[in-house]
Parts: C-alpha cells; structure tokens; sequence
C-alpha cells in the first residue's frame, strides 16, 4: 500500500514539477512522464498539431534541470546529419601537415616491410574520437548529467530513419564502425513527436511509450490559458475556452489547437477585451483559424457559440 | 498481480491489440512501478505500454473496463425483511434474538458457500467466485457453445453441491434460511452465467474473430449480407495496408551514373584526396505511385462495392493514389473518394458512371488519352474488375 502511494505522490510530484515548468499536464501525461523515467522507456507522443508534443520535452527538460538536445526531422535526414560525422576537412588537414613527419617517422626503416610494421603501430589515427563531429543523438549519448533528447517530427523522416533509431532507443548507445561502440554516460530521458503523416513502424513503437496526446478537456485548458497568459480575466478565459471547444466540434481543415487558443487569449488581451463579443470574435477569428474555408465555416455560428460561451461564464 | 495481467494480455490479444512479449514484460514493469491501488494509473499505465494506436487504445481501453469489472453478486434480500416478517409471525420481542442465535447455531454446520451467502459476506463471495472461475480453468472458453460447461464448472468448484444438501437440510429445521438460501443460490446462478458471458467475451473473442474472418475471406463477395460488410472493411483496410507496405518499399537504388565529386572527395579525405572509394550521385528515390482502375458496370455491380471499398482504404493509408472508375467510360474518381465517406464516395461514383455495360477498350482508350500522363516508370496499376474480363487486358504501361 505504501508503494502505491508513493507511485501516485510522485505523479503528482511529476505533474507539479511540469507545472512549475509552465506545462499544464493530464494525468494521463504526468503518469507516462513518470513511467519513461522509472523504466527508462522512450515516450512517442502523438497527437494533432500545437497540442504541446514539443512543449512537453521542454518542459521535463526545465523541470528537471537539464539541457535539452531536439532534432528535427526531415525527409532525407540521414545517419551524417543525425548521429556523427567524421570531420574531413580536419582530416585532409593532418594529412597534409603530418606529411613530413610521415617521412621522419618512416625514415628509419630501411625495408618495405619494417615501414608498414612501423606504421601499423601508429593505429587508425585519422579514425579517432577528436576526428567525430557528434550530431544531435551522439551528443545527447555524451552529456554527462543526461540530457532530453527530443525527437521532433518522426514521421516527417524516412523508414530507414527509424531503423537507425533503433540501437539508440533500446539500449542508448550507437556503434561506430571505426570505434566500436559509444553508450550513453547517463541514459537520456527520449521524447519522439509524430504528426500521423505516416503509420510508424511497430519495431520503433514496440521500443516506447506511446502517448497520444488529443485536445483538451475544457477545465485543464483553462488553467493551461491561465498558466500561459497570465493577464486574461476568469470570464473571459472560460468563454474563450468555451468558445473553442464549441468551434472543434466543426467539420474544419484545420481545429484549433491549445497553441492557437493561447495565441488567441494573447490576442484579445493585447485588444483590452474583458469579454467576448460578437464583432470581437469575428474580427479576430483568423488568430484562430488558419483556413479562409474554415473561417467561412465559422462565421455563421459565431453568435450561437458566443452565447453558448457566455452561457457556461455565468453559470461555470 | 502477474496471473491476472497475463490473463489480461490474452484478453487484450483476443481484442484485437497486437501485444508483443516484449511489450508484455514493459506493461509488467510499468503495473508494478505505479502498483494496483489505483485503476485509474494502472489503467493509463497498461494503455501506455501496450496500446501503439488510437484503434488499439480505444479497444483496449474498452476491454480493461470488462476485464477489472467483476459481475457484482447481487445479494438475497436482506435478512432483516425475512426475520422482520418472521418476527411478525412469531410476535415481536423475544423472536427476534431467538432467530439470530438460531441460524447462527445452524450456520456452523453449514458448508462454507451457504454460510457465506446467509452472512452476505460480498467481498469473502467475489473471492470465491473468481478462485472458482480459475480453478475451472475459465480462461480457457473459446466458443459460446461452451458457456453452459464453464458454469456448472464454476458452480462445481463454489460447492453447489454442497449447498443444495445445506438447502435440503434447511427446509425442515428453518424454513426461513432455506428460502433465503434459494434466493441466493438463484441469484448467485445469474451471477456466475454473466461471469461466463464476460469471460466468453475476453477470451474467446480471439478465435471467434479468427473464424469469422476466414469465412468472409472466403465467401464469395456477391454473397454477402449488408451486416458483415463493416467487418470487411475492416480486412480490406488490413489489406490496403499490405498493398501499401509492398509498394512503398524504396526500389534497390542504382549504383552507376554520375560521379558524385564532392562525396568522393570527402569520403577518401584520410588518404589525402586519393580516390580509392568512389562515390555515386543518388538517384531520386521513388516515391510509390498507384493508379487504380476500377470495373463498375452492371455486370459486377454485387462486388464494385468492395473494389471502391478497397481504393477507399487505399486513399486512406497511401498518399499517391489516383483512381479511375469506368464501365462505358472512364472518369477520375479521385477527390470523391477522398473528400467523402465510403458510402457517399460510392453512391457518387455509382451514379455518375456505374450500371453501364463494360467497354474496357474504349475505357482504357479514354485513360490513354486523358491520363497517361499520370502513369510513371514508378506507377503500378491496378484494374479492378471481373476476372474472367480482365484476363486479356493488360494496363497500357509504356
């Protein structure tokens, strides 16, 4: 009994600690925050966009004191941008300056084959660690507090990507050919974003957690709204939240997302509204609507919602 | 702890989430980090581990709220109406405690489950319903026809029988319990056929799908009914998504061409700009093309469904699709599939250019002359239609 309590005390403690970072989180979310650390599991968030995939991993990062590594993704993203590349430039240059000491060094041979022992003895210097420039994910295995390493935007990668991504995501190290292999000093805490643009692939899902972050919950959003942009009335903030959740039960191209009813409630502050008004929400409705087609959708219902909003503000 | 989650894994499986026994051991570890205590956490923690999708999280979600509801033992009236009643009889004052002790005294005699059920002691009954469910291995139901087994199976190891001779016994010495142990014994009956059912739909929902699924492989598609179409669905999209995975694998790349100067340079740095390793400029990968072509006249009207069912599906898991659908001529069906539901999608397609009478020549020559501009190197093309018509036509690939 006394381990079950302290399981859920140190979600709520991890739920806290987000909040202090300026992250509202679901139970849902402190819970798989709380479950990645404890089993050393990557998390895959999904999720629409501008739900908080990626404010999420700077959050932990924030809350936890550490530095945050990201790497974007992007089609044609390959092992040299994402893992380490050897440093050419740096290489052709020793080459070229150690050239003379070659001849020194070799001078003392007399036969081919006392050389080639002699230089065998030298090793694979132009191989070595000072000639690997580490990108993102070498360098989030070298922090030596551990980092979070965020891994934005999976989906937009290619499939071979993710094989790559693979060694990383289940024992935290990566093998280089010429070195052997590098293990993480201290494993990272690994966030994956994802869009849904294209189905991952079981092995990479096998290997995390999975969370799928949706909108949320009008009350959580409001506190969310509260925590982002401190200057919003009470009455206000519940209309707008309101107001949103009504427009996400539209047939749009794109709903808003948390980031846009942030953006929104930072809009009509700047504007001095302390209340939502019909030409309010019409003059400001492509904070939030990012479609001319979903702006039109819109604009008949605005005054059914707003009433509904103001509504739910004087009983809520 | 460990039975019951394995036993929920089964379930799980049997609900159509597809879990991995690696992914058994996280959800073992992820259950004993946050502990039973709390279902909800245990909940989310079991979806986070086990669940990879949205699907596979609604199904799951859906099968831990069976799975951890127990059918609750609806208790016998309460004793107090029954000695209330006798009391009335008997008149009040002395008869009451004289009941009490009473059955207290008989109760010791009893057997185990009668004494329970007269003490409507719940949690003592849960616990025995559910040690008797597994030592009558009721995990193992498969199919329904098994359900009246498992029950007397269960009410075996409760010890009905042992109770009905408690019941017997008690019809002579105190009418009253007897009654009341009736009562329970039916209700208890209820209980342990819907703890069946349940258990029926945990488990045996695994190999009841699996049969249902080989017979809609199999049968003939003009034969099926209006209620099983859904079900197809659901294997036309597992097949859409085979389709998808086979041709969106990138082709082997080219390894002759063009020198790439700059790579060859870099790569071969460490030996002072020799080339000894060569450097090939990448072909552009392939990115997968599919253009559907699909038969909907007359004479396979029963089946155009499932062929639009399927470039539906298709649209959905493959971003490159163009779909044609023809039976006198030939129209691009394209955004209707896309910016409707099925049923919309085909009804559309239907009555724009169904129900004719094929013409593939003349089909095919509209495709030619319209869209062939859409058909790469990299395009495979797929002609829905009957067999026994399309086996002399071959798609126009230059």
């Amino acid at each position: 009994m006394a381990e079950t309590l302290s399981s859920s005390a140190s979600i709520e403690a991890v739920d806290r600690g987000l909040a202090s970072a300026g992250y509202i989180a679901s139970r849902q979310i402190a819970t798989a925050v709380y479950l990645a650390e404890k089993i050393e599991k990557p998390i895959l968030v999904e999720g629409p966009a501008g739900v908080g995939k990626t404010e999420l991993a700077k959050a932990i990062a924030a809350s936890r004191g550490l530095e945050m590594i990201r790497m974007q993704c992007y089609e044609g993203l390959d092992e040299a941008k994402a893992l380490y590349e050897w440093k050419y430039a740096k290489q052709l240059l020793y080459t070229q300056i150690l050239k003379d000491k070659l001849g020194e060094v070799l001078g003392g041979a007399d036969t081919l084959a006392k050389a080639l022992d002699q230089l065998h003895t030298f090793g694979d210097v132009f191989f070595s660690k000072e000639f690997v420039e580490p990108r993102p994910l070498l360098r989030a295995l070298e922090q030596p507090k551990g980092c979070v390493l965020l891994i934005d935007e999976i989906d937009k990668s290619d499939a071979e990507f993710e094989s790559l991504l693979l060694e990383i995501l289940s024992d935290f190290q990566v093998t280089i050919p010429e070195l052997g292999t590098i293990a993480a000093i201290v494993p990272p805490t690994v966030i994956l974003t994802s869009n849904g643009e294209r189905d991952l692939g079981d092995a990479l899902k096998r290997r995390c957690l999975h969370l799928h972050i949706g909108f949320p919950e009008p009350k959580l959003e409001e506190r969310i709204v509260e925590t982002r942009v401190p200057g919003v009335s009470a009455t206000l903030r519940k209309q707008l939240v309101g107001f949103v959740s009504q427009v996400r039960t539209l047939d749009l191209k794109k709903l808003p997302s948390v980031s846009e009813t942030i953006d929104w409630a930072k809009v009509l502050v700047l504007l001095g509204a302390s209340e939502l008004g019909h030409e309010l929400v019409k003059d400001t409705l492509n904070v939030l609507l990012k479609y001319e087609g979903d702006i039109e959708a819109t604009m008949p219902n605005v005054s059914t919602f707003v009433a509904n909003a103001g509504r739910q503000g004087v009983f809520g | 702890m460990r039975d019951t989650l394995h036993r929920f894994f089964r379930a799980a499986r049997g609900a159509g989430v597809r879990i991995s026994p690696a992914e058994s051991i996280d959800a073992m570890r992820a259950a004993a980090e946050v502990g039973p205590a709390d279902r909800e956490i245990l909940r989310d923690a079991l979806l986070l581990t086990m669940a990879k999708s949205g699907e596979e999280k609604a199904a799951l979600a859906a099968c831990f709220d069976t799975f951890f509801t127990h059918p609750d033992f609806e208790a016998p009236p309460p004793a107090n109406d029954d000695q209330d009643a006798a009391a009335d009889e008997n008149g009040q004052g002395e008869a009451e405690p004289a009941e009490g002790s009473a059955s207290a005294q008989d109760s010791s005699e009893l057997g185990a489950l009668a004494q329970m059920l007269l003490a409507q002691d719940r949690a003592a009954i849960a616990a025995a319903l559910s040690s008797a469910a597994n030592a009558a291995g009721l995990p193992n139901i498969r199919v329904f026809t098994q359900r009246g087994l498992f029950a007397s199976r269960v009410l075996e190891q409760l010890g009905i029988a042992q109770l009905r001779d408690d019941i017997d016994a008690l019809t002579t010495s105190n009418p009253a319990d007897a009654e009341r142990l009736a009562t329970a014994l039916g209700s208890l009956r209820e209980t342990v056929s819907e703890m069946v059912s349940q258990a029926l739909l945990l488990y045996g929902r695994e190999e009841t799908e699996a049969l249902r699924n080989e017979i809609l492989r199999s049968a003939p598609m003009a034969r099926l009914e209006q209620r099983q179409i859904a079900q197809m669905r659901v294997l036309i999209r597992q097949i859409a998504r085979r389709l998808r995975e086979r041709f969106s694998k990138p082709r082997k790349r080219q390894r002759r061409g063009h020198l790439d100067v700059r790579r060859t340079i870099r790569r071969n740095a460490a030996w002072g700009g020799v080339p000894f390793l060569t450097a090939w400029k990448r072909r552009h990968r392939d990115r997968p093309k599919i253009v559907a072509i699909c038969d909907v006249s007359g004479s396979v009207a029963q089946v155009s469904d499932f062929f639009l069912l399927l470039i539906h599906s298709l649209h959905e898991v493959v971003s490159d699709v163009r779909s044609f659908a023809f039976s006198g001529n030939l129209i691009e069906v394209s955004a209707m599939l896309e910016n409707n539901k099925p049923e919309e999608a085909m009804k559309q397609i239907m009555s724009a250019v169904g129900f004719g009478s094929s013409d593939y020549g003349r089909s095919l020559a509209d495709f030619e002359k319209d869209f062939m501009s859409a058909v790469t190197p990299q395009t495979t093309v797929i002609v829905l239609g009957m067999p026994a018509a399309t086996i002399s036509i071959r798609a126009p690939i230059s």
